[in-house]
Order: C-alpha cells, then sequence, then structure tokens
C-alpha cells in the first residue's frame, strides 16, 4: 500500500480492491519488515480480517459504508482496545487486556475503519527515541540503526514503512510529532481537549492528546474530524462544535502570515536550518507574508514541562498497585506497602521510575511551591506569549526536533534526551495545537533522515491549522518513502 | 478563574505567594532524601541504585533551577489551559462493566474477589 489513507479508502468503495485484501496485504507485508523494523507489538490479524470482511459484505449489499470502510489503522499500544492487548509497552501491563475501547477507537470503528494492531512505544510514553519500549528499541525504516523517534515512534514507523494507511499516537510533550518528523510523515496533535483521552492511558492529564499520524494532512484532517468532539466519558473534552478542515483545504488562501520566532533558529543542526529555509521559500511562493515574532520563554518549556509532566505523571501511576490489574510481585512481604513497592519496581522501567521520582518528589512536602506552583505559574507565561505571538500571525513556522534521527543508543544522558523536544512541549503546556509535516532530508551523515517542520497555532484553531499545512504540503512536495 | 483545585487553595493559606526559593539540588538533595521520596512513591530501591537515581534527579533539578530565574510575580498558575471548571455529568446509570470484564485482568481470583498474598501486621504503613 503506498497510497494514503482516502485512496486506498476510495479503491475500497470504487470496488477496485476489497477491505480484504487491503488488510491481507497490509498483514502479509508486516510479516516481511517488520521483524527488523519492531513498529508492532500485537498485529490483530483475525479481527482485522473480519471486519475486513464485513465491509466487504456491506459494499457487496448495497449497504451503507462509513466514511473509512476498510482501511488499517494502527493504535498506540497506550490506546485502549478491547482486540489485543494494551501494554504501554511495559511490563507493568504486559499481560493486559483493555475491557472496553477508547472513545478515539471507537470513533474510528464506527466510521468503518479497521484496527490493524498495537504498536510499540516508549514505556507510558516517556520518552523521545522508543528505546524505552519494555519489548525492545523500535527501528528507523529510513536508517534502521537509528532511532525513529518517541514516544509514538512504533505509530510513526508503521506510517512511514506503508504498514497501515493511518496510526493514532499520543502526544503529551511531543510524541506524535518528533517521530513523525524523524520518519518522514505527517503527525498532527490537535488543541487540548479536542479529541476524548477516554481510554487513553493517562501520562500528564493536562498535556495529553491523542492525534492522527498519517501519509498526507488531508488523511490528518480526516481523522481529525471523525475523532475530535465533546464526550460525556472524558471532562475534559471540550464542549465546542468541531470546525470540519476538510472543505477548507482546497481553498485558496488569501493574507496568510506566517510567523517565524528567533528563537527557533538557535541550536539546529545544518540541516534542519536549511529544511526551515526551504519551507519559508515555500510559504512565500504560496504568498504567504513572513514575519519575526519572539517567544523569549522557548528555552524553559522543557524545564517547566519536566516538573509538571512527572507531577501529573507520578499521580496518574499511582493507580499501578498490582492488585486489580497489572504486574504483581510473587513472594512474601511483610505489609502492604512492600508488595506495592515491589510489584511497581519489577513492573515500570527505569525511564518511568525516574519520572516517578522526579514527580513525587516536586510534589512533596516543603517542594511543591517552589517547584510545582512556580512551574504552573510559569505555564502561564508562556500561553501569554503564544498569544501575543499570535496578533501578528495566523500559525507560527519552526522546526519539529533540532536534528534528524540520531543512532540508537547514540543519547544516554536523560537531560540530553529531554532537550530533544525543545520546539514541541511548548505547544502542550500551552494547550495550542501542533503539526509536523515531512521537510526534508539530512543527506549529511551518508544515510538519508528526513526532518520536519512544525506548525503551531491557536488553541481551537485546529482546522486553520490544517488548511495552511495543506497549502504548505501542496507547495512543498508531501511526503516521500523510505528505500 | 482557571484554578480551583482545592489542593491548591490548601497551599496558598499555609504559604504566601513567591516565598519559597528553589533549593540548590547538588548540595541539599541527599541519598538519604532519595530512599524516602523512593518509599512516598511506592518504588522499592536497592541501596546501591540509590546514588545513581540521586545524580540523575540532581542534573534534571539543576537545568530546572532557571525557572526560578523568571519573574512569577501575582501571575495565576495555569493548571490546565481549558478556560472551564469541572463539569459533571447527569446522574444517571447506564451500560457498566461486568465483575467478569473488570476481574479479568487481576493477576489472581478466587470466586468473585481479588485474591492478595497475606500482608497484614507490618507496621510501615
Amino acid at each position: 500500500m503506498s497510497s494514503d489513507l482516502i485512496d486506498t479508502r476510495d479503491k475500497i468503495a470504487r470496488r477496485e480492491t476489497t477491505a480484504r485484501a487491503v488488510v491481507q496485504s497490509t498483514i502479509d507485508r508486516i510479516a516481511s519488515v517488520d521483524q527488523e523494523l519492531r513498529s508492532f507489538h500485537e498485529v490483530l490479524a483475525e479481527t482485522a480480517l473480519a471486519a475486513a470482511d464485513r465491509v466487504d459484505a456491506d459494499i457487496k449489499a448495497g449497504r451503507p459504508i462509513g466514511e473509512l470502510a476498510g482501511v488499517p489503522i494502527a493504535i498506540k499500544d497506550n490506546i485502549a482496545t478491547r482486540a489485543g492487548r494494551t501494554t504501554c509497552s511495559s511490563r507493568m501491563l504486559e499481560t493486559y487486556r483493555s475491557p472496553f475501547d477508547a472513545t478515539a477507537v471507537e470513533r474510528l470503528e464506527r466510521a468503518g475503519a479497521i484496527m490493524i494492531g498495537k504498536t510499540n512505544m516508549d514505556e507510558f510514553a516517556m520518552g523521545s527515541s522508543c528505546e524505552t519500549c519494555a519489548w525492545g528499541s523500535v527501528r528507523n525504516p529510513w536508517q534502521t540503526d537509528r532511532i525513529p523517534g518517541g514516544s509514538s515512534g512504533g505509530s510513526a514507523v508503521a506510517v512511514a514503512a506503508n504498514l497501515c494507511a493511518a496510526a493514532l499516537g499520543s502526544d503529551t510533550g511531543g510524541s506524535i510529532r518528533q517521530p513523525a518528523a524523524l520518519c518522514g510523515v505527517v503527525g498532527f496533535k490537535p488543541s487540548y481537549g479536542r479529541i476524548s483521552r477516554h481510554g487513553l492511558v493517562a501520562f500528564g492529564s493536562s498535556l495529553d492528546q491523542i492525534g492522527p499520524i498519517t501519509h498526507s494532512v488531508r488523511d490528518a484532517a480526516l481523522l481529525y474530524r471523525i475523532m475530535a468532539g465533546d464526550d460525556p466519558l472524558d471532562s475534559t473534552c471540550a464542549p465546542k462544535a468541531v470546525e470540519d478542515p476538510m472543505p477548507l483545504l482546497e481553498q485558496p488562501i488569501k493574507g496568510l502570515r506566517i510567523g517565524i520566532p528567533t528563537q527557533y533558529r538557535k541550536g539546529n543542526s545544518p540541516a534542519v536550518d536549511a529544511a526551515l529555509n526551504r519551507a519559508c521559500e515555500s510559504f512565500r511562493s504560496i504568498g504567504a507574508q513572513l514575519v519575526d515574532v519572539e517567544l523569549p520563554l522557548t528555552d524553559v518549556g522543557i524545564s517547566t514541562y519536566y516538573v509538571i509532566a512527572p507531577a501529573e505523571a507520578s499521580s496518574n501511576l499511582a493507580r499501578f498497585d498490582g492488585i486489580r490489574y497489572g504486574h504483581r510481585a510473587s513472594g512474601n512481604f511483610p505489609d502492604v506497602n512492600a508488595l506495592l513497592s515491589a510489584s511497581r519496581a519489577e513492573g515500570f522501567g527505569a525511564e518511568v521510575q525516574r519520572r516517578i521520582m522526579l514527580g513525587t518528589y516536586v510534589l512533596s512536602a516543603g517542594y511543591y511551591d517552589a517547584y510545582y506552583r512556580r512551574a504552573l505559574q510559569v505555564r502561564r507565561l508562556i500561553k501569554n506569549e503564544f498569544d501575543t505571538a499570535f496578533e501578528q500571525c495566523d500559525a507560527i513556522l519552526g522546526p519539529t526536533a533540532p536534528t534528524a534521527a540520531f543512532p540508537i543508543g547514540g543519547v544516554t544522558d536523560p537531560l540530553s534526551m529531554y532537550l530533544c523536544d525543545v520546539y514541541t512541549v511548548n505547544t502542550n503546556i500551552a494547550g495550542i495545537c501542533g503539526i509536523s509535516l515531512p521537510a526534508g532530508f539530512d543527506d549529511s551523515t551518508g544515510a538519508r533522515l528526513p526532518v520536519g517542520i512544525q506548525l503551531q497555532a491557536p488553541a481551537f484553531a485546529d482546522a486553520r491549522l490544517l488548511h495552511i499545512a495543506h497549502a504548505f504540503e501542496r507547495a512543498h512536495g508531501g511526503r516521500q518513502h523510505p528505500p | 478563574m482557571l484554578f480551583h483545585s482545592p489542593h491548591f487553595r490548601r497551599t496558598e493559606y499555609i504559604k504566601p505567594l513567591d516565598s519559597s526559593p528553589m533549593p540548590n539540588p547538588a548540595e541539599t538533595l541527599t541519598v538519604n532524601d532519595v530512599r524516602h521520596v523512593a518509599r512516598l512513591a511506592r518504588l522499592a530501591m536497592a541501596e546501591d541504585r540509590l546514588p545513581a537515581m540521586r545524580d540523575s534527579l540532581v542534573s534534571i533539578l539543576g537545568h530546572i533551577s532557571q525557572l526560578q530565574a523568571i519573574d512569577t510575580k501575582n501571575l495565576e498558575p495555569m493548571a490546565q489551559p481549558l478556560p472551564m471548571r469541572n463539569r459533571l455529568r447527569s446522574d444517571e446509570s447506564g451500560a457498566a462493566l461486568s465483575t467478569a470484564d473488570l476481574l479479568a485482568n487481576a493477576p489472581k481470583v478466587e470466586g468473585d474477589f481479588i485474591a492478595v498474598p497475606k500482608v497484614l501486621g507490618g507496621d510501615s504503613a
């Protein structure tokens, strides 16, 4: 399958192929290439083929079909599906089977989409490289000794290597956009509160958002429209009408102002700077006006994030006690806490433990005000700074990540790993929307490594962001395929 | 207007605004502190792992201390991005998961109960 989701859907609907043929060829392709790439933890072959047959029967009988009828979609393994397991790539949930579907999954299935499998990720979405996955590192299809990015690395690889029509990821600080950039595909983080988090295993509840990773912007726009909207099962899902981006996409853009923060031009690799410059040219070619904007707090985003996200994670992950579900240590323990502490120490990997420790520390007596309260105040400043910048422009342009993919094992210091997300975390901190688009390659290492650019727009301007992204994609060229 | 957490109001009563300087973790964070935090976090941590955990926390907290230089006077903390209060849904019964569904993931089950090892009798809770 080398066409995008909408092409595949149309071919199935026009009976040029069948859902079964699409799903079977996807399963076959996964079997032939994914042993090396390791993007999937579990392929849901049986349920996917059964669902495909139902779609084909509906088409044959002339019954109405959904907008996504027959297209195989991969699901990050922290998003609950009744089919298969939902492990968060953690020993803690190695055998966990969700008794319900996430709202996002339910809405995709209602539109006829087929869940093809569960993708590997950094454990509990904590990482930027897919190296903290308990089942081993995921590999970048452009150069298999490189990381795919993270935490939704499996989903980005599955799209990049044509192992699905599209994938779902989750983004707490860049976890959709950064792997999309490093794998050369489209990754969209909608505004906070746009897509229900019901069934997304909570990491940072004020930051987490589900979003699509796709071959094209129009695919992302369609999946967004189907998934977005209020949900009685998630009180943080905004009760606000969803603007349909699809009719906007093909309309010309007039008077477009693209803001480029001077702070987004510091410390990037030469290839990333070159891609950004070419992206500026593409925007000029469609008549956009480029304006300088200032986001002086860009550099403190990581510090703010690494107080707020671990604080929320330490609270959210307190539920994993190994009693009702999850890993339980065996043996005899003198008291309840010894049992819980042993289960959690065995179930969680090193990075998850580090973040729980950090979060527990910044929330502990005597440090709460100094760290957590102050981070929440800086969070407001960061949001205010975006508000001011968006008075001067419709969207903000910059790199998604400061470099292309680094070698697996190439970054071992946790802080250096955290700093990879310098351009993405503030999107989540402010609750605005962001999208990463393929923008070129870094050829300096001998390999061809994708580079992405990020566009950011105000909260709930998701349709406008997709419109601008689509215009860029057409001007700049869409994704390319790995060798 | 955005911040309605009762948790937060409590700390506001205890301490005046912007009164808490960040400690210098390299000087103040000890292995004893790490052991204490691990206990609060319910993570069993072998003694020989404590120094490395301390070092990585010191490195990250050292970076975070850049927040100290930012003027946050009179700024309302922002706990989440949405300009809305807690929403409640109407108190109506609806579809629910079955007992069997809920027990299916328990590590050990006896009848309709989740089974746990005998752990009463200790006093470190």
